[in-house]
């Protein structure tokens, strides 16, 4: 595969798969950065899994950017041919849909269907996690059905509670952490998707799925009681392909 | 051991505990932070005998007031902001004594727009995926996630005595100018913008606006019109990287710069200009230099050799 290389200053370099937002892009993306984690190149610090481009940040005092850019090439070639990245997850997240105060009527109505009928095409359907970004832990989310696009609302509110679900226009999301902001909040999930206290402190990655689950507010109750006591794991499963 | 050092008394305009930032989590969407004059901060660890990436003490223009509860060597560098002691003003780059009761505050900015403060054997706060870094908008890092307040007192670890009198020489103090020459790679997105375009960027005066802050510069100057849009698909976007909105007045990214954006990048600043931009006041005049990415790696060498060797200096001593 030809991707073209750019130059961020110095310590930067964008590698881009395409001109637009696909699974298909998304998956030769993720099978670059998982063969950056499995084969390291010295001087390379992180990189940066997006829509359309992988950007690699490296300290040019141990690798310039002619030489990266060659074995990065090479890294390229050798993945012609190959099937597929490893297995993809597909994130559970129970999520109590409507409660006092939510978007979710207006949802139903702005798209003149029912509230349960906004619900059953929300859940149950597993969304790609194209990238994160925007605040910590959050997920820009690809695959939402039209028949819920909901523009965003005309007086964004002033907080968002961390682990509110929402729509904005067709796109779907989780607020990570308390923010302001105008999307419709459709639920919330009492599940952590971002602890900075955690060994761990993100619970998502981009290249990999997210379902939601429809739970009541016992449901919820109960899930956030077991989180506090650290006993509650978030459930994933392997991504059926085709 | 730990040792209460700093009290505050007044805590200036932003006083922020700053390291290097954190590193790996940008791909989770974790803002790096760090201080803006990573230069500044590397000095004032090396002249106290700290290693480079200990947290110090980022004091932005009007500086805070700080009372002194125990003994200890500090150094302050960067922008002068007319620290003083007990009323007396203190040598800059170059690490001092400091004595319970004394007092430490600033005054006016005189030049330059942050100040580091460094302690000998460093703070002594928790580290929040790497680093102690403050990022304001997730409440993380530093103290407590916030900005330094009235009644903070601030502990050392005491693992380190530290040496008073270094100093760095004369000659590599720099200077901060309210009329600077940044160099620039150009790209990625230049290509989106007209032969005619890019060279107005390249060739005017752009000047730093009030509007700018940890996350970005917004300047002021002639306008930088796209041939078709300013949005592209969000991508990451780096440390120095010049957004252009619709409005075409260009952002440049700075140490709080979020992970991700979805605006055109003209060019990205060289790495070893952006401690010297980061002392830019409201004011301040930028014209921006094309240089290549070689040129700029070549900069980059000859700033970590000096690095390097200030690094080994320090810890002979």
């Amino acid at each position: 595969m030809k991707l073209d290389y750019h130059p961020l200053g110095d310590t930067g370099i964008q590698l881009v798969f395409g001109s637009e937002i696909s699974e298909e892009t998304n998956q030769k993306i993720r099978m670059f950065a998982e063969d950056l984690n499995n084969h390291p190149i010295d001087g390379v610090v992180e990189w940066v899994p997006a829509y359309t481009t992988l950007t690699i940040y490296y300290l040019p005092n141990k690798i310039s950017y002619g030489v990266l850019q060659e074995k990065l090439e090479a890294m390229s070639e050798q993945q012609h041919g190959r099937e597929a990245a490893s297995a993809s997850l597909v994130y559970i997240i129970p999520t109590y849909y409507g409660d006092e105060g939510s978007d979710l009527s207006f949802v139903a109505e702005h798209n003149s269907m029912s509230e349960d009928d906004v619900i059953n095409v929300h859940a149950n359907k597993d969304y790609l996690i194209y990238m994160m970004g925007f605040v910590p832990g959050f997920p820009y989310l690809g695959g939402m059905p039209e028949d819920i696009a909901t523009p965003r609302r005309v007086d964004p509110r002033a907080e968002i509670l961390p682990g509110s679900v929402g729509i904005a226009g067709s796109q779907t999301g989780i607020y990570p952490l308390e923010s302001p902001g105008g999307w419709q909040i459709i639920g919330r999930t009492p599940v952590k998707l971002y602890d900075p206290s955690s060994e761990e402190p993100i619970l998502l990655e981009s290249g990999h799925y997210l379902r939601f689950v429809s739970i009541n507010k016992e449901k919820y109750k109960e899930i956030e009681e077991a989180i506090k006591r650290g006993e509650y794991v978030v459930q994933t499963e392997e991504k059926k392909v085709g | 051991m730990s040792d209460a050092i700093f009290k505050v008394t007044k805590p200036g305009l932003l006083t922020t505990i700053q390291d290097h930032g954190r590193v790996g989590y940008q791909q989770y969407g974790i803002v790096v932070s760090g201080a803006m004059d990573s230069f500044a901060m590397n000095i004032a660890n090396f002249l106290v005998g700290n290693k480079s990436n200990e947290a110090v003490l980022e004091v932005t223009v009007m500086g805070p007031k700080l009372a002194i509860m125990g003994n200890a060597v500090i150094a302050i560098c960067g922008g002068n902001l007319s620290p003083k002691v007990n009323g007396e003003k203190v040598q800059m780059w170059k690490s001092f004594e400091v004595n319970e009761g004394d007092t430490l505050e600033f005054g006016q900015p005189l030049e330059g727009a942050r100040a580091y403060i460094s302690l000998a054997g460093g703070f002594d706060l928790p580290f929040v995926m790497g680093s102690k870094s403050t990022y304001l908008k997730a409440g993380i890092g530093g103290l407590e996630g916030r900005a330094l307040e009235k009644g903070d007192v601030l502990y050392g670890t005491g693992t380190i005595s530290g040496k008073s009198g270094r100093a760095l020489h004369r000659d590599k103090v720099p200077t901060y100018s309210k009329e600077m020459e940044i160099r620039v790679v150009m790209g990625p997105h230049h290509h989106t913008f007209s032969e005619e375009v890019v060279q107005t960027f390249l060739s005017s005066t752009y000047e730093v606006t009030p509007k700018s802050d940890r996350m970005g510069f917004r300047v002021e100057g002639p306008k930088l019109v796209h041939e078709t849009s300013a949005d592209i698909i969000s991508e990451a976007i780096p440390l120095g990287g010049i957004q252009v909105p619709a409005n075409g007045q260009p952002i440049i990214l700075m140490a709080d710069r979020q992970t991700t954006g979805g605006y055109t990048r003209i060019a990205t600043v060289i790495s070893g200009d952006i401690p010297y931009l980061s002392q830019a006041m409201p004011g301040c005049k930028i014209r921006f230099r094309e240089v290549s990415v070689e040129e700029a790696q070549e900069k980059y060498e000859n700033n970590d050799r000096l690095i390097r060797t200030l690094e080994k200096v320090s810890s002979l001593r």
